[in-house]
C-alpha cells in the first residue's frame, strides 16, 4: 500500500474512533453556544414566501437555522442574512440540507410576495415565513425572542427591534445552538457541518 | 478678452481657496458601496471617511438624485437586540476617520425613482455642518455582498 493511501486509511480510521468517541458520550466539540434540551422542538404555523401555509413539521429531515427580522431592515438584516450564504456556500453541497427560515417581526408590511423577493437575493436555501401578529408572536415566545415596534414617525416610517440571534435545529426539529451576528463564519462553518453530518 | 475673464477667473480662484477651508474639502471617501435590495426595499450606504483638516468635521446628512431620502441611522446588536436609531450627525475628528460600516452607522436609502442595479454608480451627496457638501460615487452591490 503506498503511504499516502495508508496516511488517509489511518485518518479515516481515527476519524471513525473519533464520532463513535463523540457518540458514545453525547458530546459533540460544538463552537456556537449548545443550547440542547434547553428550548423547544420547532414548532410553528406560518406562511411561507409562496403563500402557502408551513408548519415546523415541515422542516423536519433538514437543519434549519432560523432568524427574526423585517424586510424594511437594511442593515443588520441582510447583513446576517448574507453572513449566512457564505456560511451555506462553504460547507458545500451538503448544505443543501440546511434551510434559513427567515421569519417576519413586521406583517404589517412583509407579506409573502415581498418576502419571497428579500430572501431569494441572499440564499436560494433561503425561505421567508409571516404571518398573522398572533402567530409570528406564539413562535418569537417559544424561542424567548423579543422583538417590539417603536412609535411610528410622522411619514408612517417606523422601526423594529428585534431579537438578533440565530438559533439552529437538527434535523428532528430539535433546537440544538444558538449564534450570535457576531459569530464567526469559521465557528458557523463548524458546527453546521457537523450539524448536517450527525443529524441523520 | 482676458480682461473680461479676469473677474470670473478670480471668483473661480476664491471659490477653489474656499472648498478646502471648509469641513467637507478636508474630507476625503473612499470604499463607498449601497447594498442594493429587491422590491425597492430600503438600501443601506456605506463609506469611510478620512479628515485630513485640524478641525473636525460634522456630517448631518445626505442626499441623492436616485433616491426619495437618505437618512443617517446606527444598527446596534447590544444584549441580543437588532436596533436601529436615527442618528442627527457623525463627528470625522481633525486627522481621523470614521466608517460607515455594516452593523454600525449607515445610510438608509429609500425610494429609489428607478430600480437601481448592481454594478452601477449613484452619487450621494453627503452635508457638513458648515454647509459644506461632498458628492461621492456610491458603487451598488448585490445584497448578498459582504
Amino acid at each position: 500500500m503506498k503511504p499516502l493511501r495508508l496516511a488517509r486509511l489511518i485518518l479515516l480510521l481515527g476519524l471513525a474512533l473519533l464520532l463513535t468517541a463523540c457518540h458514545r458520550d453525547g458530546k459533540l466539540p460544538w463552537r456556537l453556544t449548545d443550547i440542547s434540551g434547553h428550548m423547544p422542538d420547532l414548532a410553528f404555523q406560518l406562511t411561507d414566501d409562496h403563500g402557502k401555509p408551513v408548519t415546523g413539521e415541515d422542516y423536519r429531515g433538514k437543519v434549519v437555522l432560523l432568524y427574526f427580522g423585517y424586510t424594511h431592515c437594511p442593515d443588520v438584516c441582510p447583513l446576517t442574512l448574507a453572513h449566512l450564504h457564505a456560511v451555506l456556500q462553504r460547507v458545500g453541497a451538503k448544505a443543501d440540507d440546511a434551510r434559513i427560515l427567515f421569519v417576519s417581526v413586521d406583517p404589517a408590511r412583509d407579506t409573502p410576495a415581498i418576502m419571497h423577493a428579500y430572501v431569494n437575493a441572499f440564499d436560494k436555501r433561503a425561505v421567508g415565513l409571516t404571518g398573522t401578529p398572533r402567530e409570528l408572536e406564539a413562535l418569537s415566545k417559544r424561542y424567548r425572542s423579543a422583538f417590539t415596534r417603536e412609535p411610528s414617525q410622522a411619514n408612517g416610517q417606523y422601526e423594529v427591534s428585534h431579537s438578533s440571534a440565530i438559533y439552529l435545529f437538527d434535523r428532528q426539529g430539535h433546537a440544538r445552538l444558538l449564534a450570535t451576528p457576531a459569530a464567526s463564519q469559521d465557528d458557523l462553518v463548524h458546527d453546521l457541518y457537523l450539524l448536517l453530518e450527525t443529524g441523520t | 478678452m482676458i480682461l473680461r475673464s479676469l473677474p470670473l477667473l478670480l471668483a473661480g480662484l476664491l471659490c477653489a481657496g474656499a472648498a478646502h477651508a471648509t469641513q467637507a474639502g478636508h474630507v476625503h471617501a473612499s470604499d463607498a458601496w449601497i447594498r442594493v435590495m429587491p422590491a425597492n426595499l430600503p438600501a443601506g450606504g456605506y463609506v469611510s471617511l478620512r479628515n485630513d483638516g485640524d478641525q473636525p468635521a460634522v456630517l448631518d446628512g445626505a442626499s441623492s438624485a436616485a433616491y426619495g431620502s437618505v437618512m443617517l441611522h446606527q444598527s446596534s446588536t447590544d444584549t441580543g437586540m437588532g436596533r436601529m436609531r436615527m442618528v442627527d450627525s457623525l463627528t470625522v475628528p481633525a486627522h481621523g476617520q470614521v466608517a460607515l460600516a455594516p452593523g454600525g452607522y449607515h445610510f438608509m436609502l429609500m425610494d429609489a425613482g428607478k430600480p437601481v442595479q448592481p454594478g452601477q454608480t449613484v452619487q450621494v451627496v453627503l452635508h457638513f455642518a458648515d454647509g459644506s457638501t461632498l458628492g461621492t460615487d456610491f458603487l451598488a452591490k448585490p445584497a448578498n455582498a459582504l
